[in-house]
């Protein structure tokens, strides 16, 4: 759904409850594709003022929950970064040689990539607010999801393997 | 321009604070491997480095969360990004600690 954003405009327009248009059965449409090069995208991570030029400001109050939701991926980033510096630490040595190494490090990479994903979708949010875009679609909750769902499942077939044998 | 009643600044400012916390453990638990696991002067430096990241990330947060008690609070700065390098850099910390270490 789209939300008109003006400039000093005081309160949240509230969306309508009736506009569907980019909900499709399965999923929310992707959004207006980004022609923008990586390069640049990874700039304005850094350089807010680049971020601030296009658009116009919108509501601080939709800026904030754009940060909170950083900070919540940011979160799950630390999560699994804890996970995997307590998998390394506190498991006991697996059946399989080096299987509790590969946790950790499974782990902590999964944490990294999270974290630098959450920049990515915190600065393409902000700049669909300046535009008026559509928010931007993504398939990253899913994947992650799928890779905890798989690795859960792993682990489970190693338990039962040591359990039997 | 009253407080808006969402409490909006409030609930951010709660959420740099649970980030925090989440930093904290990650940050002791990474000096506990290096400490435990690697040891040494190169253990001793990763904690030293990973005590760094853990203060850098209280000195963005505080600074965040005094930005929070203005009226209209705007202008982040490069608070996200840096959030975001120190958890990557406890990745790597964590990465190089867990295939240098002794088993």
């Amino acid at each position: 759904m789209r939300i008109k954003l003006g400039v000093g405009s005081h309160a949240p327009t509230p969306a309508q409850p009736s506009d569907k248009r980019d909900w499709v059965p399965g999923g929310w449409r992707p959004g207006r594709r980004d022609n923008r090069s990586a390069f640049a995208a990874i700039r304005q991570w850094f350089d807010p003022e680049e971020l601030r030029r296009d658009g116009n400001t919108p509501d601080y109050r939709f800026s904030l929950a754009n940060e909170r939701t950083f900070l919540a991926w940011i979160r799950t980033g630390l999560a699994l970064v804890a996970g995997g510096l307590a998998a390394a630490q506190f498991l006991s040595p697996l059946p399989i040689r080096h299987l509790r190494e590969a946790i950790a490090i499974a782990l902590l990479l999964l944490g990294g990539a999270v974290a630098i994903r959450a920049v990515d979708h915190w600065a393409r949010a902000e700049r669909a607010m300046r535009l008026g875009r559509d928010l931007p679609a993504s398939r990253f909750p899913a994947v992650l999801a799928m890779t905890v769902g798989l690795g859960a499942l792993v682990l489970i077939a190693a338990v039962l393997i040591q359990a039997l044998s | 321009m009253a407080r808006d009643a969402g409490l909006q600044p409030e609930r951010t400012r709660l959420a740099w604070r649970r980030t925090a916390l989440a930093v904290t453990v990650v940050a002791l638990l990474a000096i506990r491997l290096a400490v435990t696991r690697v040891g040494g002067p190169t253990g001793w430096a990763v904690a030293a480095a990973a005590m760094l990241g853990w203060i850098g990330a209280l000195w963005v947060t505080q600074r965040r969360v005094a930005a929070m008690s203005a009226l209209r609070p705007i202008a982040i700065g490069r608070a996200l990004p840096l959030t975001a390098l120190t958890i990557i850099g406890y990745a790597a910390v964590g990465a190089f600690l867990v295939l240098t270490g002794r088993g």
